[in-house]
């Protein structure tokens, strides 16, 4: 070939060993951006998928219309969950590196997400999480030693040793199970949220996809039974810019928002700061009103920034700037949220020290009780039988021959 | 009683479990206020309403996604993807959530879905209206696999599929939706009318989603098969003159061994035809559970009558399809060897 190649591939700003940029996110100063209220016409709201909204300012004051009506015990109660989510993530990831536990995902720096939108639903609405959503479980009472039997698939663990870790769930509280194909979970969450509509009740639903997920056709096809139904859904896309190792304009962020996919269908979508807690929960309080009220659904824009790998197998260092996170414009969110209420009189740098140290033990605590229930290698280990029920409701014949032919192999009973 | 063909029955069927149960929901393509293009679903939406029986986008993935979380939400959605030519993009649905979720959630959560399906060719519907990917789904763990054969076993299969807590692929041969085919293609038309599978009662049954039936019996060989096939071999048997032990699979994920077993074990000699394609194809499976079950009882080795394994072509249907001639030369072949 002696034609230069006239494909457009997109790259990042900055490489290992370069500056890091981030001059490509646009950026919205605190309070600037209008209030619309939650019923408004898709056509009135459009602005909100291009501007970014936030509340928190650079001095830590809460600006603008969309300061949330949120009461300081509130806001104390989501620190102390985004802490402890950060406590449980790094007991796991270390246990992990210890090979206690064969893989790990850290939702480090993405803690608001969970959190703030988190608290914007009700008991009743039922959630469909992607895989740094542990911050949904744990604010949603599932109980960190059932989080770790899982990841330890012991004989305590809710998925019965059948999922590598973190793949969670919480029927009790409404949570959704956690899939390794990415975005199968939103059109099942407007499917549920159809279901709501169809049997008159008030629920509604939520789910999350990562911004490299939104290139799945499941994307598409969610947002486009959400449109034509007007089904009560909030759909919210982590843009933590990176995808493994693809930045986000791999998957089609450089041209647009991806908030601003939600206006070609007819939804709502809007741009937030997910590194400021209060304007994720005004964001997700205003599409959870919206979607309840018979206005139907949202597509939420969540810009934040992934602190760590992609997970255990993951090493960004060979593909990003190994100081990019500290770079990043939006910042921490939970050094933001904690100066923030410092400064409001409500908390204090001995407060959160000693909320780290109960955290932190509170997390051995739980993780020397979910370790009594066994490990990988270390007994009690579950019932290797279990591996063929719950594939239908009730074992077909073919099942049953295959678990006697076990039994008999390994010299157990048939 | 009254005489149906096998689109009234699906028909009666979705009616019957409309009314008895407030969870039931059919959605899918055309499906709404047309009725179905097969109209296996004409006049239910406007006896229970627009939000029972949905017209949906077209997007198969889209629409076994948002079955999935109508079930998860505690109903029970009838998908209807308009050709099973057509599932493939909701493949992804089917085989990494519909299945797995009961089991990757500890018995947590599942999600009753019935996803039905038109399938099969002699309709001239050339490559892309025509297929039979059956054993793609039976080979996927924790999927009911059923494909029906006359308008009698339709009903009363589609009612224990929407009843049932498993999912449930359910294929339905279209060329047999208005009458049966006994494989000549240059017979006229007939209608099932004539057929005693063509009485469907009016109300509620069921029938088994794990057994097998026994359509013709006989001492000579047994034939395994299903589908549009059944009819296919009836015919065939007749003409090659053997007393043929006819065996309609109907429910193929799980399979009915036992009658299988017994039957071979009795005649000695066996047959395997079906419309899909060959390697890999399900009549593998049946061809290996056969061997394993009856091996000391064979007086033959097993063969197999199916599709070529090409994509269906338009023009050279009748070559592709099993059509009555290649039965008998199957039959003939398992009853002259050994």
């Amino acid at each position: 070939m002696n034609k230069k190649p006239r494909i457009h591939i997109p790259q990042p700003t900055a490489r290992p060993g370069e500056a890091p940029d981030f001059s490509y996110l646009a950026l919205s100063p605190a309070g600037a951006v209008d209030r619309p209220e939650p019923d408004a016409r898709v056509a009135d709201v459009a602005f909100l998928a291009h501007e970014l909204v936030r509340v928190l300012d650079d001095e830590h004051v809460a600006q603008g219309p969309w300061a949330p009506a949120l009461d300081s015990d509130e806001r104390v109660r989501a620190l102390e969950l985004m802490v402890l989510t950060r406590a449980f993530d790094d007991r796991m990831l270390r246990m992990q590196r210890q090979g206690k536990i064969t893989f790990y995902m850290q939702a480090l720096g993405e803690e608001a997400v969970s959190i703030g939108q988190g608290m914007a639903f009700e008991p009743g609405d039922m959630m469909f999480p992607a895989y740094r959503n542990q911050g949904l479980y744990i604010m949603r009472d599932t109980g960190l030693v059932d989080m770790m039997c899982q990841c330890l698939s012991n004989t305590r663990d809710m998925c019965k040793g059948r999922q590598m870790p973190i793949f969670y769930h919480n029927r009790k509280n409404n949570i959704f199970s956690i899939s390794g194909n990415l975005a199968t979970q939103y059109p099942q969450a407007v499917g549920w949220a159809m279901g709501s509509q169809i049997k008159g009740e008030d629920h509604i639903a939520a789910s999350w996809v990562g911004d490299g997920s939104t290139a799945e056709a499941d994307f598409h096809y969610a947002l486009t039974f959400a449109a034509v139904y007007n089904a009560p859904v909030v759909l919210n896309v982590t843009n933590n810019q990176w995808a493994i190792s693809t930045f986000q304009g791999i998957a089609g962020g450089e041209r647009q928002t991806f908030a601003a996919r939600g206006l070609g269908y007819g939804i709502p979508g809007i741009r937030v700061d997910g590194n400021d807690l209060l304007a994720v929960y005004a964001v997700t309080r205003w599409a959870a009103d919206r979607a309840r009220s018979g206005h139907g659904p949202t597509l939420i824009e969540l810009v934040t920034y992934r602190g760590g790998a992609h997970s255990t197998s993951d090493d960004p260092s060979r593909y990003r700037p190994k100081d990019e996170w500290q770079a990043f414009p939006l910042g921490d969110p939970v050094d933001r949220l904690k100066r923030h209420l410092v400064r409001n009189g409500d908390w204090s740098e001995e407060r959160h020290a000693a909320l780290e140290q109960e955290s932190k033990a509170t997390v051995d605590a739980a993780w020397k009780e979910a370790t009594a229930y066994g490990t990988l290698t270390e007994p009690p280990f579950l019932d290797v039988e279990l591996m063929f029920e719950d594939v239908f409701a009730e074992m077909p014949e073919h099942l049953e021959l295959q678990r006697r032919k076990l039994m008999r192999s390994r010299g157990g009973r048939a | 009683m009254s005489q149906m063909n096998m689109i009234q029955a699906i028909r009666s069927a979705h009616d019957v479990m409309l009314e008895r149960d407030a969870t039931v929901v059919a959605l899918g393509q055309d499906i709404g206020y047309f009725g179905g293009v097969f109209r296996c679903t004409e006049g239910l939406q406007e006896k229970y309403g627009e939000h029972r029986v949905l017209d949906a986008p077209i997007a198969e993935g889209g629409i076994i996604g948002a079955a999935i979380g109508l079930a998860v939400n505690g109903l029970r959605p009838v998908a209807e993807i308009q050709f099973a030519d057509y599932i493939y993009p909701g493949f992804d649905q089917v085989v990494s959530e519909l299945s797995r979720l009961r089991y990757r959630s500890g018995g947590d959560f599942f999600a009753p879905v019935v996803i039905r399906t038109p399938c099969g060719g002699g309709i001239r519907g050339g490559q892309t209206h025509s297929q039979s990917p059956e054993g793609i789904f039976t080979h996927v763990s924790g999927v009911r696999t059923v494909m029906v054969s006359n308008p009698y076993d339709a009903k009363g299969l589609l009612i224990s599929a929407i009843e049932s807590d498993d999912p449930v692929v359910f294929f339905e041969p279209k060329r047999i939706y208005n009458g049966p085919f006994d494989g000549d293609p240059d017979k006229p038309a007939v209608s099932w009318a004539a057929h005693p599978k063509g009485e469907v009662p009016d109300d509620y049954y069921t029938v088994p989603l794990d057994k097998a039936e026994i359509v013709e019996t006989g001492d000579d060989l047994t034939i395994i098969t299903y589908g549009t096939i059944v009819h296919v071999a009836q015919a065939a048997a007749q003409r090659a003159g053997v007393n043929a032990e006819i065996i309609d699979v109907r429910t193929l994920m799980p399979l009915d061994v036992e009658t299988l077993r017994d039957s071979v074990c009795r005649t000695g000699r066996c047959l395997v035809a079906h419309e899909a394609t060959r390697f890999c194809g399900y009549g593998a499976e049946l061809v290996a559970t056969v061997q394993k079950e009856c091996f000391w009882h064979l007086e033959a080795p097993i063969s197999r009558v199916t599709g070529w394994d090409t994509p269906y072509p338009h023009a050279f249907e009748w070559q592709y399809f099993p059509v009555q001639q290649r039965l008998v030369d199957g039959i003939r072949k398992v009853m002259e060897t050994g």
